[in-house]
């Protein structure tokens, strides 16, 4: 198994930067794997302790002067911690800041709640000029640090404590920022729309619906603002169904996203999977998944439902 | 470096605030909201910095090499409009849009909207963060620029503000500059009733920033604190004491006058006394 796609995006980003100039800044997380990326770039790296508003402060400053800066810490911290100075003085200023925000959803485990990012997509989705990206493997995560560095203006970039299995093939994976990837495309019954961690769960559960004699498209959306509306309303109008899946509450993230899309283009029957209103503890992710209806069983349960009431209605 | 200042200097700068502080009435005045009382007591420190200390050139007022200021307390941006556009960086009569649908002049500052901002701010206690970014990017790519941020007393309350102290004086920010507008009133009343900041320089130099005080209407010394932050130990505070209102005696040291417009009557009066003072 690849590292997780938090240190895989760190250990691309310290390649990358033998030969692109930008400014890294951290608030004394080990969040990204790039301690060191100080002494292998003098001048390069601040760490500014922990003190997460000043740290986005401070990268605006840069960033003003017109230069290229990333910072990193956990997603809570950049998310709520330092929400506003990441609102009024990277988004509505428009600078190029890219956000690396490790520790997203349930995923995080022993730690718990309080430094589980479950709101972090709905916040940073509220914000004008912001963009979202959340890689789903080791893979995606290098090719999205190559990505970032490419792109200007306000980026949050959201990645993951822990190891997942690789789902791309460097040969001939592209991360295009602002494009969705239709995984799966073995039928018509319904499609399920997911991001990170749970596109490999959404991957098994179309692997489980097959046997079930259901077919499924599986849509990874590595880009949640802007979200590719074309990708996500085609599957929708050729399915009839949709069936969404984040690590991070239903209120505002990815299910929020494309319900207000196809509720506009193509309302079609939906199930949303992700934290219903609630907050993580400690624990296996693995348990908490399954205790917040999250598990590769929940997401074919709720797949099986929804075209069973297709066909009623049919 | 900054060069030696005459006489002539003094009297001049001592016009310009003057003219500047006219501007100020007039553009809220019209706006008919805003923040007179905080825009007046900067006045002096924001005349010198616009006219005489920093490197700046209008007609390129995004040009690399050029010093840097942050508005910190943003919510007494009449101040820096009114020198931008005596500076010349837009028209005069600009003035008369502040806060109004459309105009160039947003109710606090907007880096993309009004040439010779350079950073967006309002929200309290996050200019100096900010100014430590601008200062680490000049050291990053080697420029001779320096970064003056303006502060307010009250914002002084806020926590990051003292985040950012800390972490300008460990980086060692030799070309950072923090003034203090320190007028003693907050929008409530006496900053010192509602959450105390004194003894305020020594909080200063217990996070290690060379720290001076000064009065904050006298050019002089403005200029001499201005000339010495050459060659202190960066960062450098300077503590200006001034007057919340100053040079118009029905706003001198009332908090009301922190975020309040004076109607026509009461600008005609005010404007009559600033007459009185010189500029044009």
């Amino acid at each position: 198994m690849s590292l997780a796609t938090r240190m895989e995006f760190g250990k691309e980003l310290i390649e990358i930067a033998k030969t692109r100039d930008f400014m890294l800044l951290s608030a004394d997380t080990k969040a990204c794997g790039i301690e060191n990326f100080g002494k292998l770039y003098p001048g390069r790296e601040y760490n500014v302790g922990i003190a997460e508003q000043n740290l986005i402060g401070i990268a605006a400053g840069i960033a003003s002067c017109g230069h290229k800066v990333f910072a990193t810490t956990y997603a809570v911290f950049a998310s709520m911690r330092a929400c506003e100075q990441v609102r009024t003085f990277v988004c509505y200023p428009n600078l190029n800041v890219a956000l690396i925000c490790s520790h997203g959803g349930l995923q995080v485990g022993p730690d718990g709640a309080t430094h589980m990012a479950t709101e972090d997509i709905s916040i940073m989705r509220s914000f004008p000029n912001m963009t979202i990206i959340h890689p789903s493997d080791a893979v995606s995560a290098r090719a999205a640090a190559r990505a970032a560095v490419d792109f200007e203006g306000p980026l949050y970039i959201r990645l993951m404590r822990d190891p997942v299995e690789d789902i791309y093939d460097e040969a001939t994976y592209s991360f295009e920022i602002g494009k969705a990837k239709v995984l799966r495309d073995n039928g018509n019954d319904v499609t399920i729309i997911a991001t990170g961690v749970m596109v490999g769960k959404a991957l098994e559960a179309a692997e489980k619906l097959q046997t079930l004699g259901i077919k499924a498209k599986v849509v990874d959306v590595p880009t949640i603002k802007p979200l590719d509306e074309n990708t996500v309303v085609e599957a929708a109008r050729v399915t009839g169904a949709v069936v969404t899946a984040e690590d991070h509450t239903i209120y505002g993230g990815l299910g929020s996203a494309v319900a207000e899309v196809l509720g506009e283009k193509c309302p079609v029957r939906m199930r949303r999977i992700g934290i219903k209103d609630a907050f993580g503890e400690s624990g296996a992710p693995e348990l908490l998944y399954k205790k917040h209806g999250m598990s590769v069983d929940d997401i074919v349960a709720a797949a099986q439902n929804l075209t069973g009431e297709k066909s009623n209605t049919l | 470096m900054m060069k030696c200042f005459s006489d002539d200097d003094i009297k001049f700068l001592e016009d310009k605030a003057n003219d500047i502080r006219k501007d100020v009435i007039r553009m809220i005045c019209a706006a008919k909201a805003g923040h007179p009382g905080g825009s007046l007591s900067a006045a002096d420190i924001v005349a010198a910095l616009y006219f005489f200390v920093m490197n700046i050139d209008p007609t390129r007022p995004r040009w690399e090499e050029r010093d840097r200021f942050v508005l910190s307390k943003g919510h007494t941006c009449p101040v820096m409009y009114a020198a931008l556009a005596e500076r010349g960086y837009f028209a005069l009569e600009e003035l008369a849009t502040l806060r109004k649908f459309g105009s160039i002049l947003q109710g606090h500052p907007d880096m993309n909207k009004t040439p010779g901002v350079d950073m967006t701010s309002g929200s309290l206690g996050n200019g100096l963060s900010v100014g430590v970014g601008m200062a680490l990017a000049a050291k990053w790519k080697n420029k001779n620029y320096k970064v003056y941020v303006m502060l307010g007393d009250g914002e002084s309350q806020e926590g990051m503000v003292w985040e950012a102290a800390m972490a300008a004086a460990h980086f060692g920010l030799d070309n950072l500059v923090a003034v203090v507008d320190y007028n003693g009133l907050q929008i409530n009343g006496w900053v010192n009733d509602i959450m105390k900041l004194n003894p305020l320089p020594d909080k200063w130099r217990a996070f290690n920033w060379s720290t001076m005080e000064i009065d904050g209407h006298n050019m002089r010394e403005i200029l001499g604190a201005f000339q010495k932050t050459d060659k202190m130990r960066g960062p450098v505070a300077i503590i200006a004491h001034t007057v919340k209102g100053k040079g118009i005696s029905f706003m001198e040291n009332m908090c009301e006058w922190h975020g309040k417009a004076p109607n026509g009557e009461q600008a005609d009066s005010a404007l009559a006394e600033l007459s009185k003072r010189g500029g044009k």
